[in-house]
């Protein structure tokens, strides 16, 4: 039974360490090779429309797949494809990846031009065209959160500008330096969506981008600026739509299906300059930070540049990296080599140190509930973690470990330092197979 | 390739704290109630609580060692165990019946049953009821402060005599409530003094290692009740175990349940258990055997107090 004078979501508060919050974010040049990853979304993998050999431009589409649930990728260079390799992807799986040696010389390609855009359809077509997925983390196509079966029924607009995982800030920096992308991104998504409000959720350890955003909107008709109090993981979107409208989305449910539509900043800034000027998504800015990095910062990369060319171009490393990281600390990926690309969705490429990685031994339970009052999602993860062990997939299933968000609040605040979100997603997986396993029988 | 990094689940950290840090603080709040001891039952408190501390320990380094198990002394979860017996038992009692209680404690009640998080009971509330059953004569004596070599009542020990008609007499007399307050009365060496156990309240609390509610509600449960029943609340709130139980013991993480409204419920329990012993039972004090019945049934009050999935839809 949860409690009604639980007035906001749990979570945790972790470490700000927004070190690079005032770093401008710095243009860095185009690199010998770039890496491109034909799987940047959450969905199918593209297949390649590219050969070994051809010269490909920027802006090129040179991956596309016809599945629902896909976005076209582009061409960040100018140059030849040299190779088609395979990488083993931070979660084991392989993708088939484009190598472009560069001509330096980023000729655009011909059909870069701004679209036209005459009504929804156009401007559906526009943001798939735009290669846009959610910058925030998850990759999800940009063009379907933008056409839900109910879009009658959504009125609010939510910016996801939360920014909730430590030491990143390259939305901040979106914030500070492309603001009026930002609005004019809004400004497009409601008026060809028909939304009549949105909602710009920022935490409150930022007071600057949110004066800013608030001076700049302040004849905005519907939008508001709404500062969130600083509690990871204020931007995950179940929390986010819940802090800012009071509505709660069903297990199994959709943001549009509580009438919200949920976009990062960085996503709408993209989608801004699509507009403006006709150039896909093939750069990110990334806050490059942690303890083996000489001098932190926020970088703009292309697409497919290895992430050590990254870190040399900030300063290189301060020493010996253990650790690197895809991501904040709470939710990144570790990749196993500095050699791995930047990704569409890549927000921080952090290098942690010895003494940041720790081996973290687990001791027994203690049943102190620390997991079960930092969740977010209200989860029990030492009732989890009892079923999980003992098999008991049935009691997985009625503890909602479906519902896991994988925040990892529980495992930060865990005195016994227990990997319950790994668990969580052994637990995840071992229900799919057994669901498979139910519908072949 | 080149490389040897380190790969591995979010998240990639954690927050400060560890098991032994929270058992440190609990010993750092049961320090107070040491102090009062010392103080009102002379130095053979401290060696008493030294005694069971390092009984405790050892068993567990023992049973540890001989079943080929990872070490766990480190976490000090024992040593919490035997200086929460030690705070049960009688200021005077034996040190040899004391350590039989740190056995019963620490290898039956914890370690059979699997160690720390696995124990269905309290390891030192057993430990107690184990030595009480074995032992009435040395477990009922309890010294009186001030009076070297003597022995009497604790308050509801004198409550119980006056209400026996055989028993009750004119030389019967309760303390005043500054002197149950402060600890100047009978009892088990480190439940007497309310004070001493309010001060590591605080520090519990502001530490976060616990939340006010079980505490709060049974302390609450027993005021009213007694009350109610036409006892004198005051009387109840400041005499026996409760305040030792109800802060240290009925807050165990392991034998307690695990969200506030599963701890409203045990809190409440156990006071009304507590009062219905001391009223009604033929037992004086009724704390502990209220926190074992709890804990028995807390597997049952964590199954009726599962939260709600946020946005969690029930089929």
């Amino acid at each position: 039974m949860a409690s009604i004078f639980d007035r906001s979501l749990k979570g945790v508060r972790a470490p700000h360490r927004k070190n690079t919050m005032d770093m401008e974010t710095r243009r860095m040049p185009v690199p010998e090779k770039v890496y491109i990853c034909m799987s940047q979304h959450m969905g199918p993998p593209c297949d390649i429309l590219a050969e070994v050999g051809d010269e490909v431009k920027v802006g090129q589409i040179i991956g596309d797949s016809g599945a629902f649930l896909s976005a076209p990728i582009h061409s960040s260079v100018s140059g030849k494809v040299t190779g088609i390799s395979e990488i083993i992807m931070p979660n084991g799986t392989r993708s088939k990846t484009l190598v472009i040696e560069t001509d330096k010389k980023q000729t655009l390609h011909e059909s870069v031009k701004p679209p036209s855009v005459t009504d929804r359809e156009s401007f559906l077509k526009a943001v798939r065209a735009a290669g846009l997925v959610g910058l925030g983390g998850a990759g999800f196509p940009a063009h379907i959160k933008f056409n839900p079966k109910n879009l009658g029924e959504v009125d609010t607009l939510l910016i996801n500008a939360a920014e909730c995982e430590p030491y990143i800030t390259s939305d901040y920096r979106t914030i500070m330096e492309r603001a009026g992308d930002v609005l004019y991104g809004v400004e497009t998504i409601m008026k060809w969506l028909d939304i009549k409000s949105c909602i710009i959720g920022i935490e409150d350890n930022k007071p600057e981008g949110i004066k800013k955003l608030r001076d700049m909107t302040k004849d905005m008709k519907g939008v508001t600026v709404q500062s969130l109090e600083s509690r990871y993981p204020q931007g995950a979107e179940k929390v986010l739509i819940y802090e800012t409208t009071g509505r709660i989305v069903p297990e199994g449910k959709l943001p549009a299906d509580v009438g919200c539509i949920v976009n990062n900043i960085s996503t709408v800034a993209q989608l801004a300059h699509y507009l403006r000027d006709g150039l896909p998504l093939i750069a990110k800015c990334v806050t490059v930070d942690g303890g083996a990095i000489a001098s932190p910062g926020n970088i703009q990369a292309l697409i497919g540049t290895p992430i050590r060319e990254v870190i040399a171009f900030a300063g290189g490393y301060s020493k010996e990296p253990r650790k690197v990281l895809l991501g904040g600390p709470m939710m990144g990926v570790s990749v196993y080599d500095d050699g791995y690309p930047v990704q569409k969705n890549s927000n921080a490429i952090l290098a942690m140190d010895e003494n940041q990685v720790e081996g973290y031994a687990e001791t027994a339970c203690i049943r102190c509930g620390r997991c079960v009052r930092s969740c977010p999602m209200n989860l029990m993860p030492l009732r989890i973690e009892d079923c999980f062990n003992r098999g008991d997939n049935e009691g997985l299933m009625a503890c909602k470990v479906n519902l896991c968000i994988e925040c990892g609040c529980c495992a930060y605040s865990c005195p016994a330092k227990r990997h319950l979100v790994q668990m969580h997603r052994l637990a995840k997986q071992r229900l799919r197979q057994d669901q498979q396993k139910k519908k072949g029988a | 390739m080149t490389q040897n990094l380190v790969v591995a689940s979010s998240p990639h950290f954690r927050a400060e704290g560890s098991t032994a840090a929270i058992m440190r603080d609990v010993l750092i709040a049961l320090l107070p109630a040491q102090i009062a001891a010392i103080y009102f039952f002379g130095a053979g408190a401290l060696l008493l609580t030294v005694t069971c501390a390092a009984a405790s320990m050892l068993f567990e380094y023992l049973y540890r060692r001989l079943m080929h198990l990872d070490g766990t002394v480190g976490d000090l979860s024992a040593a919490v165990t035997g200086v929460l017996l030690a705070y049960n038992l009688p200021a005077g009692i034996p040190l040899w019946m004391a350590v039989i209680g740190c056995f019963a404690a620490v290898i039956v009640i914890k370690q059979l049953f699997g160690g720390l998080g696995r124990n269905f009971a309290n390891p030192a509330i057993v430990g107690r009821i184990v030595l009480l059953l074995s032992f009435a004569t040395q477990m009922t004596s309890w010294p009186i402060p001030g009076q070297d070599g003597v022995t009497g009542a604790t308050p509801l020990g004198v409550v119980a005599a006056m209400s026996n008609p055989e028993t009750a007499s004119e030389a019967l007399k309760l303390p005043g409530y500054l002197d149950m307050f402060l600890g100047n009365i009978g009892g088990s060496m480190g439940e007497t003094s309310a004070l001493a156990l309010l001060i590591g309240f605080g520090y519990l609390l502001a530490r976060r290692v616990i939340t006010a509610t079980e505490p709060l509600a049974f302390m609450g449960t027993v005021f009213i009740l007694s009350w109610a029943l036409g006892a004198d609340p005051v009387f109840h709130l400041l005499a026996g175990g409760l305040m030792l139980g109800a802060i240290f013991m009925g807050t165990d993480y392991v034998t307690t349940p695990t969200t506030e409204t599963g701890k409203l419920i045990f809190g409440v329990g156990a006071g009304i258990l507590t009062v219905v012993i001391r009223l009604y039972g033929s037992y004086p004090e009724g704390v502990s055997f209220a926190i074992l019945l709890m804990n028995i049934i807390t597997p049952h009050i964590d199954n009726l107090t599962r939260i709600k999935a946020f946005g969690g839809v029930e089929e």
